[in-house]
């Protein structure tokens, strides 16, 4: 016990000491999290009004992002199936990486989904006993389980492993392999319930088919990776971490063939929508070349298009193996399914309203620095979990090391 | 790769590599502390405007509609009375009606018959307490009028925002939609919390002291019949309804979701819903669809009758239908 307490306390100590860059970075994340925390109470206190919803688009930009960052921390999956499943050697020593991703934006959806109550005051009546659940009749109820159960999941497994790495002390079978297994079929899970949130609403054509759940994992498999290349790259270059290649190649292949399944769910959604013309088609139709004059996403969703057929071109092409040209491709990809997957899937669901009504929606001034301000938390967190996680794993913040210390202060 | 790992362990510790504690780093960090406190203040500063009442210990313990006891809710009614004085102005009664045994409530309306002059959704704001920016602002009412092409029943080329001079056009016909108070209604299906549910006679109603506000509910309705208070409701003191209940027309909290319950407050006591009332045509039937001899039952028996989205499975107490 008061070894575990002598290493919360260590660990409290490292996270405010850095270097130059890391304060600057940190100091900036800090700073941009608070302005989201100010729009934020001042959402609060007078209400979605200040959102650019409507009661006829009545979710946004918060559900939107919410919806690609559950893609993003289930792909910390595709680590870990290599290093687990597969017996990949070099992915197990960055698959923590992956994990303690998967904290981090896990815990950015949960706020997301926070700030887009009306009353978010109201939460305890989501948990029982207090609380009403409405389980298993409602979906979101179910997505509540689900990511609440994945955070605690990645929170246990990554605490473990690093608790054992600071002790010197290989872990335990039994305290970390299962969870490690369930955690693989829960990652798919919580996108796939997420996807269920859309494709439940027989009322919503765009979202009630079921090609979106498959989607939803597609692209996050090519998002989520994308975005740990990028890290990896990062963690290489500013801390004496040393990551291979072989990992971001990893990556880059389950990626790639991702972006392919995603690119041909596309082309299979498209042609049923568009070959047959009913009436549904109005969303779809709205989204990609506008609906009587209103065209606010047109530009969106053909720059993610491009940006997706772009970044695909390179991942297939032997540029790629290249790190600028695979890390332009990790750019426009994540970028590309950031808005194909957030204001793409969202907005042309409530355009027309069931009723055939056109309502644009674009994000107000407030409801941009809370989603800015949520983007930075969650880098804040993830930069931390990495300043922390990093010692650990390369043995300069150890248990023995304590004893060392303590001693030469007291002589 | 163990190698290099190795090498850093048996090196340094982390400690030693980072600057030791000093005064001066001491000093420093309690400084940047304190900037991150006033920093975290100055952000939470938007919170110093609620009012008072606007969020209360009370209300957050309060609990579900269905578990509260009797002397929970006539406390909680006297409380809310006491907060529309206070905000509003007005001198109200908020009762708690229960549905009556014997009655299933349901609603028809005569596409033949129905003109278009937006009567009823005029009539349902100022029964129900709605919101509003001025009196015309009907973006709150329960009730929307589409005014449709005859020839076809294409929702999807229906017009929101006819200003005829005159109703009804020529080549136009006009479709009001209202909350169809479903017996498999998607809306009660998806609300996480249970804020919603369908009662005996077959109003679907909401808790808005239960509602959390997260709006899937809106997103699942196929009739779009479902408002959010993005603000605290605006109804100045003169246009609001005295006659008030705890599951319909009270005015509501902000962030909550609100809809039509067939006027619950008039059509428990024994009268018809407003938007019936004020019809002009006479194009609005409803009734008590358990009793045989009702006009209601007669219409569902021996009319045409169309069920909007009837594809869906959502089976409506709302229904259209043609003389």
């Amino acid at each position: 016990m008061k070894t575990y307490l002598i290493f919360l306390f260590r660990v409290f100590r490292l996270s405010f000491q850095g270097g130059r860059k890391f304060y600057l970075w940190m100091g900036a994340l800090s700073v941009l999290s608070l302005v989201g925390l100010y729009a934020f109470s001042n959402q609060f206190v007078n209400g979605l009004q200040t959102t650019g919803m409507t009661n006829q688009v009545s979710w946004g930009a918060y559900i939107a992002n919410f919806t690609f960052l559950v893609g993003v921390a289930a792909a910390a999956v595709m680590l870990v199936i290599p290093a687990y499943i597969y017996k990949q050697s070099h992915m197990h020593k960055v698959v923590l990486f992956g994990e303690l991703l998967a904290i981090a934006v896990i815990t950015m959806c949960l706020l997301f989904v926070t700030v887009d109550l009306g009353r978010p005051d109201r939460f305890l009546h989501l948990i029982p006993p207090f609380g009403k659940l409405n389980f298993p009749g409602s979906i979101l109820s179910w997505d509540v389980i689900v990511l609440n159960g994945y955070l605690l999941l990645n929170m246990h497994i990554c605490g473990y492993l690093l608790y054992c790495h600071y002790r010197n002390r290989k872990p335990t079978w039994a305290f970390y392999i299962p969870f490690v297994f369930v955690a693989i079929a829960w990652a798919i899970s919580i996108h796939t319930v997420t996807a269920f949130l859309y494709v439940g609403l027989a009322g919503r054509p765009y979202w009630n088919h079921p090609i979106v759940a498959p989607r939803f994992l597609a692209s996050a498999f090519t998002a989520g990776p994308a975005l740990i290349i990028l890290a990896f790259q990062i963690i290489r270059s500013t801390t004496k971490y040393w990551i291979g290649d072989d990992p971001i190649k990893t990556l880059k292949q389950i990626m790639t063939v991702a972006m392919l399944i995603n690119v041909f769910l596309l082309i299979c959604e498209l042609f049923a929508e568009f070959y047959t013309e009913t009436v549904h088609l109005a969303s779809a139709n709205y989204l990609y070349f506008g609906l009587h004059g209103h065209d606010t996403l047109v530009p969106w969703i053909w720059s993610a298009i491009s940006l997706n057929l772009a970044g695909l071109c390179i991942l297939i092409s032997p540029l790629s193996s290249r790190l600028t040209y695979l890390n332009i491709a990790c750019v426009a990809v994540f970028l590309g399914i950031w808005i194909e997957k957030g204001m793409g899937l969202i907005i042309p669901g409530f355009v027309p309203t069931p009723l055939g009504q056109i309502v644009e929606y674009l994000p107000s001034f407030n409801e941009t620095l809370i989603c800015l301000g949520i983007w930075a938390f969650g880098a804040l967190m993830f930069s931390w979990m990495l300043h922390v996680a990093i010692p650990i794993l390369d043995g300069s913040l150890r248990e023995n090391s304590e004893a060392a210390i303590s001693n030469k202060n007291d002589s | 790769m163990s190698q290099h790992e190795n090498d850093t362990a048996s090196s340094k510790t982390i400690e030693e590599t980072l600057k030791p504690l000093t005064r001066r780093s001491f000093l420093k960090g309690a400084g940047v502390g304190a900037l991150g406190m006033m920093g975290f203040a100055a952000a939470l500063k938007p919170l110093l405007d609620l009012e008072k009442g606007d969020i209360t210990i009370d209300e957050l313990l309060q609990r579900h509609y269905k578990e509260l006891g009797e002397d929970d809710l006539s406390r909680i009614l006297d409380q809310l009375t006491g907060d529309t004085k206070t905000r509003y102005g007005a001198d109200v009664s908020i009762r708690d009606l229960k549905p009556q045994n014997g009655v299933g409530f349901a609603y028809a309306l005569s596409l033949s018959k129905c003109i278009g002059c937006r009567k009823c959704a005029h009539a349902c704001l100022a029964e129900n307490n709605q919101s509003r920016e001025h009196e015309d602002d009907i973006n709150m009412s329960y009730i929307r009028v589409l005014e449709l092409d005859k020839g076809s029943i294409n929702l999807e080329k229906s017009d929101h925002y006819y200003e005829a001079a005159e109703v009804p056009q020529k080549d136009k016909y006009y479709m009001p939609v209202q909350c169809h108070q479903c017996d498999n209604a998607p809306c009660v299906k998806a609300c996480p919390v249970q804020a919603t549910w369908q009662e005996q006679d077959g109003v679907v109603v909401v808790d808005y002291n239960w509602c959390i506000g997260c709006r899937y509910c809106m997103a699942a309705c196929p009739y779009d019949a479902r408002r959010f208070n993005f603000k605290k409701p605006t109804v100045p003191a003169k246009s609001i309804n005295p006659n008030q209940t705890y599951l319909s027309n009270r005015v509501r909290p902000q962030g909550v979701v609100e809809k039509c319950t067939f006027c619950l407050q008039r059509t428990r006591d024994g009268r018809f819903p407003a938007c019936m009332e004020v019809c002009p045509t006479g194009a609005r039937v409803f009734g008590n669809i358990l009793d045989p001899e009702s006009e209601i039952n007669y219409i569902l028996q021996n009319k045409r009758v169309y069920v909007l989205k009837e594809d869906l499975g959502t089976k409506p107490r709302f229904y259209y239908f043609f003389d």
